[in-house]
């Protein structure tokens, strides 16, 4: 079912996964729910954004919905999920509240970083996500030092490091691979390929543009899935948890993507044509696709109406939360910068 | 004939101890053949010969500790050469009065210890025993992983090799390598490990092997560390300490010698420590290790090896932001920090020979900077001379003559004057190198122009 491509990697390859992967009808719409959600969420967003209500920078995961929601559905309690910039859809697939993250997106007190972090910057430790980090590559030296502290404690968890293609380039990513497979840490690299890295396609900037082969010098095993295909995902990203879990190390998933949006609310996309942008969403969009997968499962387009309305109710609610909740006090300026030292 | 002489193993050996001859008079050697042992406070090291010939004379007897470098240690007959008139065996007394040579001191100035006579109230009345900072900050780091196992270390040949300058010498055997941790050699990558680990929960001790280096990671320590306490409203805390030596050793070179005091202080969310005593450097790293906040901890690398008295008593904590008057005067405010402490007293001792009473205030916090003590020095003596060995603009002086200036206009009779780095990369030619930097000198003449004498 699951359509990948294996990198030869000189040791490890994908153990037959622990975890159960048989996906019923209940986790199609589960899934079709979490995907619908990120969409109609980054929709509004963009919308909040063209009023003026959202400033700065506002990077939309519209395309790219079947990994956050395929990969959190392997993750256990107390595994961690740290990515870039593009994070709206990681956070609402971890079970972030919309409404805290939409409030975060306009600057507002109820926002999940009380209006002080922006759309790449929240967190949230009961969700085990990490952030929302805005230095492209960052993300995967914390992440991988996510792994070591769960190695530290030997608690059994595991860290997902998200990157884009662009910052699969960034030299701290190798650093960290070679740490991580080094000291076997638990940690599962994600690259989540969209193929452009805002302006530049991956061809004029990579040597080697299939990423899941990018560990084959540390001996990490990788592999390459569709990442529009949520079941894909989910199967690719047992195998991957299996083995960080197991302490063999970590493992590199390039999951193929497309971002339908441009890199940001302020880019145009005029590096690519409408008709390539147009293919991908009429043959491979992840929602469709899993629509498909619904009706083979004999569920039908008015079954989907009640979870249709609900994930609009819940958007609705956000983007009026976002809109209704205060501008942080004033006061605000000056908390979180230290802790008091009380330890 | 041939001398062989003590030899420097690195750019600020000064002296080490002989520890054993590997030949002995009479025996033919060829160059190459190691000779003799030799132990400074870093390593111990083997010395090859650089000639071939017979040794003719063992000058300096194995065992023979504090052989400063340079000191005539044998002498070697090439062949054919007719024997010298046997030298006597030089004691070690004697290798102390051996004239240290030009060659071998170090260009920055040597080792300025100004003992002070000023009682200290921190540890008056206390017991007291001698360590070098280098074995305070290694207790230091001891004290705390076995205070609190969440505490690790890791960094550049911390373990196997016990620290690249001995810091944490024998924390391996204690504490063992998952949490006495190797690097490879990947800055970047590593430090922003530490503060993934940091966000986990636990408390990282990241060594850069020096601050230099740490250019590499700066990215971590301020934008992943110093920032996202705040940009995640407080939900996520980086309890870690980044330490490593910083500032100018030795003939290095400029890639290898610049203070990063200015640059770190620069920024919210960092504290910023720079010790200058062994009481401060173990009281101070215990409480930067406790702290819940990135703690950038300067360290210096010309203090590793000196002495100081520290109070021998159960878990002795410096608090962070607390500046500390090290001398009592009456004309003349020197505020300085880390190794540049010892210039001013220095420069304190040189000025009351010239009737000039001068008040040295260490600053050790430079982030947040204790402007108070500053302040109400400056009110007693109402001139103000800073010392730092970084670069002058927007750096450490600037900023403490700026909050002077702004809390205390009315006590100033002088305007201050910085004494700092000269505005150049650090050259490596011995001459320019003390031109360079601060040295007694400037300070004495800077704190003389500040009291228009």
């Amino acid at each position: 079912m699951a359509r990948t491509r294996k990198a030869e990697a000189s040791e490890g390859k994908a153990p037959e996964t622990g975890v159960n992967t048989f996906v019923g009808k209940d986790e199609l719409l589960k899934f079709y729910q979490d995907m619908l959600l990120i969409r109609r969420f980054e929709e509004r967003a963009g919308q909040l954004y063209g009023m003026g209500l959202i400033g700065g920078f506002c990077h939309l995961y519209i395309g790219q919905e079947a990994i956050a929601v395929g990969m959190q559905s392997i993750s256990q309690q107390g595994d961690q999920i740290i990515t870039g910039y593009r994070d709206h859809g990681h956070m609402l697939a971890a079970g972030m509240d919309p409404r805290e993250v939409m409030a975060e997106l306009t600057g507002r007190a109820g926002g999940s970083s009380k209006g002080k972090g922006g759309s790449m910057h929240m967190f949230d430790i009961a969700t085990g996500f990490y952030g929302g980090h805005g230095i492209v590559g960052a993300q995967v030296a914390l992440g991988t030092g996510l792994a070591l502290a769960n190695h530290y404690k030997g608690n059994g968890n595991v860290s997902y490091a998200y990157m884009g293609d662009g910052a699969a380039n960034q030299g701290q990513v190798y650093e960290s691979f070679n740490m991580a497979q080094l000291w076997k840490l638990p940690v599962v690299y994600v690259i989540e390929n969209n193929q452009y890295a805002m302006g530049t396609s991956v061809e004029r900037a990579a040597s080697e543009t299939d990423f899941h082969k990018r560990g084959t010098s540390f001996r990490i095993p990788g592999e390459q899935v569709d990442g529009m295909d949520v079941v894909a995902v989910r199967e690719a990203g047992a195998r991957a948890t299996e083995h960080a879990r197991s302490g063999q190390g970590p493992y590199i998933l390039e999951m193929k993507t497309y971002r339908y949006r441009g890199h940001s609310m302020s880019d145009p996309a005029k590096y690519r044509t409408k008709e390539e942008v147009d293919e991908v969403k009429t043959t491979r969009d992840p929602i469709d696709h899993i629509k498909e997968r619904l009706a083979a499962a004999g569920v039908t387009e008015d079954d989907l109406k009640g979870v249709d309305a609900e994930v609009k109710r819940i958007v609705a609610e956000a983007a009026e939360f976002a809109r209704t909740s205060p501008e942080p006090d004033p006061s605000e300026l000056y908390t979180d910068v230290y802790l008091e030292a009380a330890e | 004939m041939t001398d062989i002489l003590m030899p420097a193993l690195s750019p600020t050996m000064e002296e080490g101890t002989l520890a054993k001859w590997l030949v002995k008079e009479g025996d033919t050697i060829k160059a190459g053949d190691v000779i003799a042992e030799i132990e400074t406070d870093k390593a111990t090291m083997e010395v090859e010969a650089v000639d071939e010939g017979v040794i003719e004379a063992i000058l300096i007897p194995a065992g023979s500790e504090n052989v400063k470098v340079n000191t005539l240690i044998a002498r070697l007959k090439g062949e054919g050469e007719a024997s010298a008139p046997a030298a006597p065996a030089a004691a070690p007394a004697a290798a102390e009065a051996a004239p240290a040579p030009v060659a071998a001191a170090p260009a920055a100035g040597g080792p300025i210890s100004a003992a002070s006579t000023f009682a200290d109230p921190d540890i008056a009345g206390k017991p007291l025993k001698k360590i070098t900072v280098r074995d305070a900050l290694r207790d230091a780091m001891a004290e705390e992983m076995r205070r609190d196992d969440r505490v690790f270390l890791m960094g550049e040949e911390v373990a196997q090799y016990q620290g690249a300058y001995k810091v944490s010498r024998e924390l391996l055997q204690e504490f063992g390598d998952k949490r006495v941790i190797d690097t490879p050699i990947t800055e970047h990558g590593f430090a922003g490990m530490g503060v993934g680990a940091a966000m986990a929960g636990l408390k990282p001790i990241v060594e850069f092997m020096t601050w230099n280096f740490a250019m590499q990671a700066i990215d971590h320590i301020i934008n992943s560390a110093a920032k996202t306490l705040y940009m995640s409203g407080g939900q996520i805390k980086s309890s870690i300490v980044f330490r490593g030596p910083n500032g100018a050793a030795s003939r290095v070179g400029a890639q290898h010698s610049q203070d990063y005091a200015a640059w770190y202080g620069n920024v919210p969310g960092l504290k910023v420590i720079a010790p200058y005593d062994a009481a401060d450097a173990k009281g101070l790293l215990k409480a930067a290790i406790r702290d819940p906040n990135p703690v950038v901890f300067l360290e210096h690398e010309m203090m590793y090896g000196h002495e100081f008295d520290i109070p021998d008593v159960e878990d002795w904590v410096v608090p962070i932001g607390k500046a500390k008057v090290r001398r009592e005067g009456t004309d003349v405010t020197l505020v300085a920090y880390s190794r540049m402490v010892g210039f001013a007293l220095k420069a304190a001792e040189e000025l009351e020979k010239e009737g000039i009473s001068a008040e040295v205030v260490d600053l050790r916090t430079i982030r947040p900077m204790d402007h108070e003590t500053v302040l109400e020095s400056v009110k007693k003596t109402n001139r103000l001379v800073t010392v730092e060995e970084g670069w002058g603009p927007m750096g450490v002086g600037s900023e403490i003559v700026s909050r002077i200036t702004e809390f205390g206009f009315d006590y100033l009779d002088a305007p201050p004057l910085r004494v700092c780095q000269e505005d150049v990369p650090l050259p490596y030619a011995a001459n320019l190198e003390v031109l360079s930097l601060p040295s007694v000198e400037k300070i004495v003449k800077a704190a003389k122009t500040v009291c228009y004498r």
